[in-house]
C-alpha cells in the first residue's frame, strides 16, 4: 500500500470539489483591501467568510501598535518562552486578559489550536474521563488523540446526553473534564451553558469552555457565552483565540486555579513552540482595549447578523438554529454546495464551503461569517444574489413558487 | 483501559444475565448499519464496518453514541478505534453491559 492510498476516499471528494474550476481550499487573496473586501481572481470580492467579527484587522490603532512594536522589539521572538524568556509585553497581555475575565491567571499560546490541544490533553490525564460535545472543533478532537484519559462524546448541545454519560461513570475514580464551546463554528449555535454547568456541578466535573467564536460577540463586556449565561465563576477554564474578533493570531486560557502556572512547564504546545511576536502581542493588547471601549461594535455585529439571517430565512433558505456571528446555510448535498459556492464567487461574494467529513451529521453548508463593519447594503446585496443562485440551482424553487402562487 | 481480557464464555454468561443476548445486540447494530449496506452483501459478524460499508468515521462515532444510549453504556473513543468488525462491536457492548 502506497503512502497516499489511505487518502483515496478523500482524494475523490477533493476532486469533486475542484471540478468547478476553483479550489475552495486554495483560494488566493491577491490583495486584501479591508475587513470586508479583497481582490480574488483579479476582481473585487465581498468577504463574508473570514471570522473577522469586529473588523479589527484594519483598525488604525491596532495597526499602529503593531508597527511600533516591530520598530521597538523586532519581528519575532525566535524561541519559546521557557527557553528564550518572556517579553514584558507577553506578561502584560496575560495580565490584561486575566483582568478582562476577572480571573487570577492567564496563559497565552501561539495559536488557539495549540491552546486547546495542549490544555485539554494535559488537564485530563491517565485515569481521568474527558467528555466532549460531538460537534467539537478539530483542535479538541486532536487533543483527545493525545490524552491518556478516556474520551466519551455526548450529543451536540444536549445536557441530558452529557448527564447520562456522567451518571454511567458512577463512582469510578478519576477527574471528569467536560469540554464545551461558546458558539459552534459551523452552524453558529450557542451551547445551553447554564444547563450544562448545572449537570457538571451535580457530578463534580471540571468545565473547559472555548470562546473562540464568542469572544467580543456575547456578554455585556464581550467576554463570551460564560458572561452572557452568567456562569463566569463556574467555568474552571476559559479558552479563546486572538485570530477572530481580535484580528490577529494566538490563543489563551484563563483560570482561578491556584496551581495554574504549573501548566507552563507541562503543556507541550506552550513549551515547545516559538512565542507570539511583539507585533501580534501589541495589536492584540490594543484590540482588547477597542473591544472594551467600543461596545457599539457588538451591537452593530448583531444588527448585521439579524439582517443576513432574517433576510436569508425570508428567502426560504434553511439556516442554523439561531442568530449567530456564523450563519450556516444548509444545502441538500455536497455537489450543490460546491456549485453554489462557485456561483457566489462568480457573483463577487466570498463565503466558506463546508462539506463532509468536516461537518456534523454529514451536512453540506455555505458558512458565512458576519462582520460588524459590513454595510447593510453589502448584506442586502448578498441576500439577493443568494436568492437568485438558490432559484437557479433549484434550492429555493418550490417554496418561491408557493409564495408567489399563494398557499398550496 | 475499559475492555478487560476476561474469557469470552464468562463474558457471554454475564451478558446473558444482564439481559443483552448476542442476537439482540447484533440486531441493534445491524439496524443502524443497514442504510450503509452496499449491494446485496448481507451484514454479518465479519463485516468490517469502516471498509465493507459506506459509512464514514464520523457516522460510525454517531452510531456508537446511539448504541451507548440504547444499551445505557459508554464506549470510550480509544476503544471504538480498536473495533473493526460487527462481532468486535457486539463483544464490546456485551462486555460493558455485563459490567453495568
Amino acid at each position: 500500500m502506497g503512502l497516499f492510498d489511505r487518502h483515496a476516499g478523500l482524494l475523490e471528494a477533493y476532486r469533486d470539489v475542484r471540478t468547478t474550476g476553483y479550489d475552495p481550499f486554495q483560494i488566493r487573496m491577491e490583495r486584501v483591501l479591508s475587513p470586508t473586501e479583497a481582490i480574488i481572481n483579479g476582481r473585487k470580492m465581498l468577504l463574508v467568510g473570514t471570522n473577522n467579527y469586529f473588523g479589527l484587522t484594519f483598525d488604525p490603532s491596532c495597526m499602529e501598535a503593531a508597527i511600533e512594536a516591530i520598530r521597538a522589539e523586532g519581528t519575532g521572538t525566535t524561541g519559546s518562552r521557557i527557553a528564550n524568556g518572556s517579553y514584558t509585553e507577553h506578561v502584560a497581555l496575560e495580565q490584561e486578559i486575566a483582568e478582562f475575565y476577572g480571573k487570577k491567571h492567564c496563559m497565552v499560546f501561539t495559536t488557539g489550536y495549540q491552546a486547546n490541544l495542549g490544555l485539554i490533553s494535559t488537564l485530563a490525564g491517565e485515569g481521568d474521563q474527558l467528555l466532549i460535545d460531538a460537534d467539537s472543533h478539530a483542535s479538541i478532537y486532536d487533543a483527545c488523540k493525545m490524552t491518556q484519559a478516556e474520551v466519551v462524546r455526548f450529543k451536540h448541545n444536549d445536557p441530558s446526553s452529557l448527564e447520562a454519560r456522567l451518571r454511567r461513570l458512577g463512582d469510578r475514580p478519576g477527574n471528569r473534564v467536560v469540554v464545551l464551546e461558546g458558539i459552534y463554528s459551523m452552524l453558529g449555535d450557542s451551547a445551553p451553558l447554564r444547563e450544562f454547568i448545572d449537570v457538571c456541578k451535580k457530578y463534580g466535573a471540571y468545565v473547559i469552555v472555548d470562546e473562540a467564536h464568542s469572544l467580543g460577540a456575547l456578554g455585556d463586556n464581550g467576554r463570551g457565552l460564560c458572561e452572557s449565561a452568567g456562569v463566569l465563576d463556574d467555568c474552571h477554564f476559559i479558552v479563546g483565540t486572538f485570530s477572530k474578533t481580535l484580528g490577529a493570531i494566538g490563543g489563551y486560557c484563563v483560570s482561578n486555579d491556584p496551581d495554574f502556572d504549573i501548566l507552563r512547564v507541562t503543556v507541550r504546545s506552550y513549551m515547545f513552540t516559538a512565542s507570539l511576536p511583539p507585533s501580534i502581542v501589541a495589536s492584540v493588547r490594543q484590540a482588547l482595549k477597542v473591544v472594551k471601549a467600543r461596545p457599539e461594535l457588538r451591537t452593530q455585529l448583531w444588527s448585521n447578523v439579524a439582517t443576513l439571517y432574517d433576510g436569508l430565512a425570508a428567502k426560504g433558505f434553511k439556516l442554523g438554529p439561531e442568530h449567530g456571528p456564523v450563519v450556516g446555510v444548509h444545502l441538500p448535498d455536497r455537489m450543490t454546495a460546491i456549485g453554489f459556492w462557485r456561483a457566489m464567487l462568480d457573483a463577487g461574494i466570498y463565503v466558506n464551503v463546508a462539506v463532509p467529513p468536516a461537518t456534523p451529521n454529514g451536512v453540506s453548508l455555505l458558512r458565512c461569517s458576519v462582520c460588524a463593519v459590513h454595510t447593510r447594503e453589502q448584506l442586502e446585496h448578498m441576500i439577493e444574489v443568494m436568492a437568485g443562485i438558490g432559484r437557479q440551482l433549484g434550492v429555493l424553487g418550490d417554496r418561491t413558487l408557493r409564495v408567489v402562487g399563494g398557499a398550496r | 483501559m475499559i475492555v478487560e481480557t476476561d474469557g469470552m464464555t464468562d463474558t457471554l454468561e454475564r451478558a446473558r444475565v444482564s439481559g443483552q443476548s448476542r442476537g439482540e445486540v447484533i440486531r441493534e447494530i445491524c439496524r443502524h448499519l443497514a442504510p450503509f449496506q452496499t449491494g446485496e452483501r448481507p451484514i454479518t459478524g465479519d463485516t468490517v464496518i469502516a471498509k465493507d460499508l459506506t459509512i464514514d468515521s464520523l457516522a460510525i462515532m454517531d452510531m456508537v453514541m446511539e448504541l451507548e444510549d440504547h444499551f445505557d453504556i459508554s464506549i470510550p473513543m480509544n476503544v471504538v478505534a480498536e473495533i473493526h468488525t460487527v462481532d468486535q462491536l457486539a463483544d464490546t457492548i456485551q462486555k460493558l453491559c455485563a459490567r453495568r
